[in-house]
């Protein structure tokens, strides 16, 4: 059997393709109030023009603070809300418009989902062994039931737990456990793509550090994608190739995690890299973020980021931020676009001074 | 290690905390000895189950039944607090233990204002009239850094954000200059850019009015920031007590340097992150000798059939058998 025809992805294959996606939601009171008070109806601008794409064997991850949309994207990739615009393509398919099931549900079989709380995800009625079998049979992936037990027996072996516990209901389990038995779930369908909402952030840091290992090894093993959802940077640094940071429902900076982290352009990456306590201790001083963030409903105009921004000007009060190159990075900011066109014009004159000579 | 003790502020001997099941007494901490002094900064850090908030709730008189204080003594200002009943402890708490929880949510009620709450809290425990409490109560929501507090002293909690409310539940803490100040994860529940608000705030705040804390979080980052000298607790017990910048960079006992070593770092950039195997013991199932033998890489004999003492070496406090009763580590 071949759970993975694809064992060496060519690194510049592309996943998925996500473009101009869009999402809002109804926050309006119901008619009468509104005929009432006279108001008109509200929505909540979760996610705007967002655009990534995700290589094959690699790993994206969002970052933001709660509220800024990144969960709101995972449950569109994923299928668990319809976008109001944009595109979604997976290996070239739009999902977005996809209607019929039939067309659907093999690209669904392709790609999984792990969420954040392990107590909430599984069935505490179910037997575990059950609970990973399920996509193997809502899938028709194997119809003989001792390859499904085979498989499933596989499966737990595969993400460090014995056959035996395939007896067992999710309550005997500890947190650690029963994230690694989510995993198993998610690989039964043998998908070649996982979303993974913020996985560990329900976890001890020991047992963070033996998720995000596996995780890790699987992608290595497997050629898995990740989309990577989590707030905790440390945790991103550790396991992107790329990042996106979010901020009220826009990405503000997304590019090579290196770079990013590095050399970071982002007024709001720049705070949000500054906020980590400083764990090794190496004194550096910080000053952290003023302000809080807005409500999404009634967004701040112009850059949403103006009134905690340092670097906040007139443009920025009244003009949204395009992405835009900036070294590897994509950089929505003003500030940091002027400044860059003003380095990359002072590095056009220091290289080449002979072209300007000559035409005086 | 008795340099700079004058008279602790909070001295714990060898408290034990029991919970009484069907099956006999549960023990859920044993052994559990330290000192905080006046002004100082005090971290308990471990993973969840390992007995820290219960630490906590016990030095108040917080322990839901059917915990109770099974041995051990507190002593606090030179007094023992851990034997008080109801009415007695309940003078101490609040004026001279402030308590500041998790999620704000729940420690604030939402059918009052906030000022009510702050105004009844410093009634109950200093004499001033009721006018002299409210102006009290704004200056505190100003030094906590609510913007204008004159019209946010009459908001009800749920008209603050999470930080805000956060805010509200430090002020409350500190407003009839508390000696203590038991901090519960305070910044758990909190983004990280309002984390590290709150994290300054609490550092400043601290520092002015001299007050000590107990800060309980399972984040190392938090304590590393914060705290003077730090507790590492594992199924119960304390491993390891030190000043803070030593256990963080160099811990002794083997559990405290694996969960150093499973934190990721911004710093550098690994394939792979340390980790401990297996992972904590359920309370009914305490492995005899050192809890932590069975996962730990460095285990003989001795740990899995005696359990060990915290000694001290250098100022520093340990539990493991590794290091000899004297002389260097």
């Amino acid at each position: 059997m071949t759970f993975h025809p694809d064992k060496t992805p060519k690194i510049n294959d592309i996943l998925l393709k996500v473009s101009g996606l869009k999402h809002s939601f109804d926050v309006s009171k119901p008619l009468f109030n509104r005929l009432l008070e006279g108001q008109p109806r509200q929505f909540l601008k979760a996610v705007r023009n967002i655009d990534f794409t995700i290589r094959k064997g690699q790993t994206y991850a969002l970052v933001g603070e709660s509220g800024c949309g990144k969960s709101t994207v995972a449950n569109l990739v994923v299928g668990l809300d319809r976008p109001d615009a944009g595109k979604i393509e997976f290996s070239g398919v739009n999902l977005a418009a996809l209607t019929r099931r039939s067309q659907i549900v093999p690209l669904r079989r392709r790609m999984a989902m792990i969420f954040q709380d392990p107590h909430a995800s599984l069935n505490p009625r179910w037997r575990v062994y059950d609970i990973i079998s399920e996509p193997i049979r809502s899938f028709k992936l194997l119809k003989d039931k001792t390859a499904i037990v085979q498989r499933t027996a596989q499966l737990l072996n595969e993400v460090g737990l014995s056959p035996e516990d395939g007896k067992k209901f999710p309550h005997e389990f500890s947190g650690g456990q029963r994230q690694r038995i989510s995993i198993a779930r998610a690989l039964a369908s043998e998908p070649e793509f996982i979303i993974c909402d913020e996985p560990t952030s329900a976890l001890d840091v020991s047992v963070q550090a033996q998720i995000l290992n596996l995780m890790k090894r699987l992608q290595q093993r497997l050629g898995l994608s990740y989309l990577f959802i989590s707030h905790d940077l440390a945790v991103v640094h550790h396991m992107a190739h790329q990042v996106g940071v979010m901020y009220l429902g826009r990405l503000c900076e997304t590019g090579p995690a290196d770079s990013i982290f590095n050399n970071p352009a982002h007024p709001y990456t720049r705070m949000l890299l500054d906020t980590i306590p400083d764990v090794e201790m190496t004194g550096r001083t910080r000053k952290p973020m003023a302000g809080e963030i807005p409500n999404p409903i009634n967004p701040p105009p112009g850059c949403a980021f103006h009134p905690r921004c340092p670097l906040a000007t007139a443009i920025c009060r009244k003009v949204v931020p395009e992405l835009t190159h900036i070294d590897d990075a994509q950089v929505a900011c003003h500030a940091a676009a002027a400044e860059f066109n003003q380095r990359s014009a002072k590095k056009f004159y220091n290289t080449k001074p002979d072209k300007f000579i000559s035409i005086s | 290690m008795n340099t700079i003790m004058a008279e602790p502020l909070l001295e714990i001997e060898q408290l034990r905390i029991e919970f009484e099941t069907r099956r006999g007494p549960l023990v859920a901490v044993s052994d559990v000895s330290f000192t905080v002094q006046p002004g100082e900064v005090f971290g308990i850090v471990g993973e969840s189950g390992a007995g820290k908030s219960l630490t906590g709730q016990a030095i108040i008189g917080l322990l839901d039944p059917p915990g109770r204080i099974a041995a051990g003594k507190i002593i606090f200002d030179g007094r023992r607090i851990d034997n008080l009943t109801y009415n007695e402890i309940r003078k101490i708490r609040g004026k001279d233990i402030g308590m500041i929880f998790q999620d704000p949510l729940t420690s604030l009620n939402p059918l009052y204002t906030v000022g009510q709450q702050l105004v009844e809290t410093i009634l109950t425990h200093t004499s001033v009239t009721r006018k002299q409490a409210y102006e009290k109560a704004i200056k505190l929501l100003s030094e906590v850094g609510i913007p204008a507090p004159e019209e946010r002293i009459d908001h009800y909690p749920h008209q603050f954000s999470g930080g805000m409310r956060q805010r509200v539940v430090i002020a409350l803490a500190l407003c009839v200059n508390p000696k203590l100040i038991i901090a519960d994860e305070p910044t758990t529940a909190l983004d990280v850019s309002i984390q590290a608000q709150i994290i300054d705030l609490l550092k400043r705040l601290c520092q002015k009015h001299g007050t000590a804390v107990i800060l309980i979080t399972h984040d190392m980052g938090v304590v590393a920031e914060l705290s003077d000298r730090v507790a590492v607790m594992y199924s119960g017990r304390m491993v390891e007590i030190g000043k803070v910048r030593r256990v963080v960079k160099h811990a002794l006992h083997p559990y405290a340097r694996g969960l150093m070593d499973s934190i990721p770092s911004i710093n550098k950039k690994s394939s792979e992150l340390k980790q401990i195997k297996g992972s904590m013991p359920r309370l009914t199932e305490i492995p005899q000798g050192c809890s932590f033998h069975p996962r730990c890489p460095e285990a003989f004999d001795q740990c899995r059939k005696e359990t060990p003492d915290l000694i001290d070496i250098d100022g520093t406090s340990i539990a493991c058998w590794l290091y000899p009763k004297e002389g260097k580590p």
